[in-house]
């Protein structure tokens, strides 16, 4: 049986690990590789790692410690953050990240998405979506550079252009969420679920493994994306990294029916 | 133990194999020139990409000849992983260059008529059921790895299934033909479970 991916997310700003709120306020809560190490002793089904600077500054992806994160991690990399050109996607690749994210290259460069994937294999192009609703009509718009332009683009519209253009995964992202961890945007998941038939992952608002548990009993095949609650703990929001244990994972994607307790 | 040679052809994660081995104080190097590979012992050809653009890396690398020559004529165990796996077959549907054809095989595109709405890529953690535990899943229980990829290899000898998996419908996981192995998962990321597999290669 394929499990569902519960992803760790983690942001890179100014060299340290950040979490934000609603794509601000950022809070440092860490070293990339101490994290790592400890994301390998847990086991995490694969990590998300996103430097937030990089595309908002114009600036390449920071190779060493991308390389440096690739050779620690004992599980799948998908990295983020300032890629334009394929022969960035090639760098990364030959550094050992299994795979390439793109945000606001695929709303500037939408062919950006098929060169690569022609070159490199869908599974390893990754689009991610960053979503707010907003306007008084309280439609969801895709932004970028860490939610400081708008698009004008329709978000399940561009999901279908990303895999028709060759995207492997849709990373859909709320804008909205970020940190509140109030739960995911289910109403835009089953939107873009409907739309698209690549794998889809969901990041932007978890707050507990219920939430979690809520999406991956809807969708079979599917990724749980989270920043805050892997990394925090409590209501003052200590920082500490977390993650479930094999069984609870293996519990939290067991059919409802099965489930001796599913309250 | 016999040296584990990682062939570096530019694709693949070739430090997470190193960093592993390293930590199971198994020997390693890596080889990126015909010298440096001609001694092998063992070899792990990884990869990451679509299979023209990996084939071509490889072809250009100037270590053709001396991994045909290796594991062909000599007879040094290899292990490939992903693309370097489905590199090892005749041919792919993913591209039109000839693969290595070490292992009588072909890959193929899974079949939307046997998988149905099952979502492309084959993404994530899956159980791995091995036909036989002698070899590369020697001691590994309720073994599960991690996949990526929307092609799978087709051995023409059932002999040659090693391990099978389930994503709409069961497909080929691993192979083996004599002293050549396959995996189409990622043993270097897919924890202790493929730990365990990569040291039962150097000791195999």
């Amino acid at each position: 049986m394929l499990r569902p991916r519960i992803i760790p997310c983690l942001l890179i700003h100014k060299g340290g690990l950040v979490k934000t709120v609603q794509f601000g306020a950022p809070k440092y809560v860490g070293d990339p590789l101490n994290a790592v190490r400890i994301f390998n002793e847990k086991e995490v089904d694969e990590l998300m790692v996103l430097d937030i600077d990089a595309s908002r500054l114009g600036r390449a992806p920071n190779e060493t410690l991308i390389g440096q994160l690739a050779a620690e991690c004992r599980m799948p990399l998908c990295y983020g953050g300032g890629v334009k050109t394929v022969e960035q996607f090639e760098r990364l690749i030959a550094l050992g990240v299994e795979k390439v994210a793109v945000s606001s290259a695929a709303v500037d460069d939408p062919a950006l998405v098929t060169r690569a994937a022609e070159r490199f294999g869908s599974q390893s192009v990754v689009v991610v979506i960053d979503v707010k609703i907003a306007g008084l009509l309280r439609q969801a718009e895709v932004l970028t550079l860490n939610a400081t332009r708008r698009s004008g683009l329709e978000p399940v519209a561009f999901a279908r252009k990303m895999q028709d253009l060759g995207a492997g995964e849709i990373v859909l992202n709320s804008v909205d969420r970020d940190g509140q961890l109030q739960g995911y945007d289910l109403n835009l998941v089953e939107r873009v679920r409907q739309a698209v038939s690549v794998p889809l992952t969901v990041l932007g608002g978890a707050g507990s493994l219920d939430d979690i548990r809520g999406l991956v009993r809807r969708y079979p095949v599917i990724g749980a994306a989270a920043g805050s609650l892997f990394v925090f703990k409590g209501k003052y929001r200590a920082v500490l990294i977390n993650y479930p244990g094999r069984t609870e994972r293996d519990a939290l994607a067991r059919p409802v029916e099965t489930q001796a307790d599913s309250s | 133990m016999p040296m584990v040679t990682l062939v570096d052809y530019g694709l693949g994660n070739i430090q997470a194999f190193a960093h592993i081995y390293q930590r199971l104080n198994i020997p390693v190097e890596v080889a990126k020139t015909a010298d440096q590979l001609a001694k092998a012992e063992k070899l792990v050809l990884p990869g990451v990409g679509a299979f023209d653009w990996a084939m071509t890396r490889l072809n250009d690398s100037g270590l053709r000849d001396t991994l045909d020559e290796l594991v062909l004529r000599q007879r040094v165990p290899v292990l490939g992983v992903c693309v370097g796996m489905q590199m090892m077959a005749h041919r792919s549907e993913e591209g039109e260059l000839p693969g290595l054809g070490w292992i009588d095989a072909e890959v193929l595109r899974f079949d939307p008529a046997q998988i149905g709405e099952t979502p492309l890529p084959h993404m994530g953690w899956n159980d791995v059921r091995p036909a036989a535990t002698d070899s590369l899943f020697r001691g590994i229980e309720a073994p599960r790895f991690y996949f990526l990829h929307s092609y799978c290899i087709a051995p023409r000898q059932p002999a040659d299934v090693l391990a099978t998996a389930r994503y709409g419908s069961d497909f080929t996981a691993a192979v083996r033909s004599g002293h050549v192995f396959g995996t189409q998962f990622h043993p270097e990321k897919s924890h202790q479970w493929g730990i365990d597999l990569l040291r039962n290669f150097a000791e195999f």
